[in-house]
């Protein structure tokens, strides 16, 4: 490990330094660096294929990097690790496109599961866990339902309850509105809104520029798996510096 | 057939093609075959005999079975792990078994590998002869050993066959590998595989028929030996068949019923 240099600035959060990742011919990432401060919320934007998804996953070790480091309050994470992955990832929460709840386990049990076996809660305090985040998310009636009676929005505020079950100290989400149709993204957006305002800290994948340029605090802009351009949204999505920036944000005003 | 949104099953069928006429008809040769229990001393003489080997029927059944299922999951985990020599192992017992006939396979674990097995034991400084496994006991574990292979497959096959999203919520929530196979992924492939478990059960009811040609008094047994002793083929046949036929519809009721509890929140 390389000596840290002296500063006053605590590490970061959540950090990714260098992370490279190769499917056989593709490069997915090609030495992404991203640094998450506590209490921020960034949002990782860029054309479908650019490597947004598999920095995210990267972050938690759904997708090992090939080479690179992912470092939790400064600390590096061994994912070969079995013991150090499974606490890294109970830091980490992740919220996923397809919501990916249990569909053999009603509402409650979902949230109630997690906090059981990862934060080792008795069984009565991991129900009232579940029950109060319920209440949180707006589906303390659909406690007692199975997943599968839940509308989609239903479903992924349910999932986000059930990362939050986990008392994790960031949360990643993979495109969470990406598989509702436009009445049901504003209930999720709301409650995610919410959650940034409580200064959760918060790392998410999106196409939905507006949310990220209302709720965002960091604005990372990939394309071809690399970082284009960085910075708040004020800088990166309404005056990008890059060419291939204000393509993506502003197409009426470049070349089709 | 299948109907015009594309979900396999027939149109608006008539209630003449929804009367269960073929559970009206058992139910007749039920009736009947139970008044010639009932009224006939021959027919009641073959099913007091047959009564006689139903226990042993049904405790090797209900023995191999569960048997099979942990052989079956102990190998199907094997089949997905990580380590290397365990998913040799598995994959070498599932197509070695899955090769061999079943009734080549009792005789094989009756007289070939309980004989070693006890010599193993004695070696070891037990004092044995191989009289001391009975029968039933080694053609119980040539069947379970012989369907551990099939369920084994069964199981994987709906491992397999879960959404990828599953298994890394599970991870992705802190969560080891044990408890993302025993808390998630298990009881969901349990669910999925409950029709093909189900039929599984029914063949190895009907196969361990196959017990009797070692002599097991089974239900099987006892109508060979009542036929050599009495010629009386036709009735105890019929008969034979009747018991095998109450136990396997029973069997599928059962798992029906298990089915519909779970389908309800079907995923």
């Amino acid at each position: 490990m390389p000596p840290e240099p002296a500063s006053a600035a605590p590490a970061p959060l959540l950090e990714a330094r260098a992370l490279t990742k190769r499917f056989d011919a593709l490069v997915a990432l090609d030495a992404v660096s991203l640094a998450v401060a506590s209490g921020t919320v960034t949002a990782i934007l860029g054309p479908s294929g650019s490597g947004k998804s598999t920095l995210l996953r990267c972050l938690n070790f759904l997708v090992l990097p090939d080479t690179g480091e992912v470092r939790c309050d400064g600390a590096v994470i061994d994912p070969r690790h079995d013991s150090a992955l499974n606490a890294h990832r109970a830091r980490v929460g992740m919220v996923f496109q397809q919501f990916n709840l249990f569909p053999h386990l009603r509402v409650w049990e979902n949230l109630a599961l997690a906090a059981r076996l990862v934060r080792r809660l008795s069984a009565d305090a991991a129900r009232d866990r579940a029950l109060a985040l319920l209440d949180r998310v707006g589906l303390a009636d659909k406690a007692d339902a199975h997943p599968t009676q839940l509308s989609g929005g239903q479903q992924q505020r349910a999932a986000i309850a059930r990362a939050l079950a986990v008392e994790p100290a960031v949360l990643l989400f993979d495109e969470p509105t990406s598989a509702l149709d436009p009445e049901l993204t504003g209930e999720v957006l709301a409650f995610m809104r919410q959650l940034a305002a409580d200064r959760t800290t918060m790392v998410v994948v999106t196409h939905d520029v507006e949310f990220a340029r209302q709720a965002a605090t960091e604005i990372v802009f990939m394309d071809a798996g690399r970082v284009i351009e960085s910075g708040p949204p004020a800088l990166v999505i309404s005056a990008p510096k890059t060419d291939r920036a204000r393509r993506f944000f502003h197409p009426a005003n470049g070349p089709a | 057939m299948i109907g015009p949104d594309g979900a396999l099953a027939p149109e608006r069928p008539s209630l003449l093609a929804r009367a269960p006429w073929w559970l009206l008809a058992l139910a007749l040769a039920a009736v009947l075959i139970g008044w010639r229990v009932a009224t006939d001393t021959l027919w009641r003489d073959i099913a007091s005999r047959l009564l006689d080997g139903l226990g042993l029927t049904l405790v090797v059944t209900a023995i191999a079975f569960p048997l099979a299922l942990a052989l079956g999951l102990v190998s199907t985990l094997g089949l997905v792990s990580t380590k290397g020599w365990w998913r040799q192992i598995a994959t070498l017992y599932v197509q070695v078994v899955r090769g061999l006939p079943v009734l080549v396979q009792i005789f094989l674990v009756a007289f070939v590998l309980v004989p070693l097995g006890v010599e193993a034991a004695n070696a070891l400084g037990a004092q044995l002869t191989a009289q001391d496994v009975p029968m039933v006991a080694r053609v119980t574990a040539a069947l379970a050993f012989a369907y551990g292979a099939f369920e084994a497959e069964t199981l994987r096959g709906g491992l397999t066959s879960l959404p990828r999203g599953q298994a890394e919520a599970a991870r992705a929530l802190g969560l080891s590998r044990g408890q993302t196979l025993r808390n998630v992924l298990l009881p969901q492939t349990f669910r999925r595989v409950l029709p093909t478990l189900g039929n599984d059960l029914i063949c190895l009811l009907k196969d361990s028929a196959l017990v009797s040609v070692l002599g097991v008094r089974d239900i099987t047994q006892e109508a060979r030996l009542y036929q050599s002793a009495t010629f009386r083929y036709t009735e105890s046949l019929v008969l034979l068949a009747f018991f095998y036929l109450a136990l396997t519809l029973l069997v599928a009721l059962a798992v029906r019923a298990l089915e519909n509890r779970y389908r309800r929140h079907a995923a």
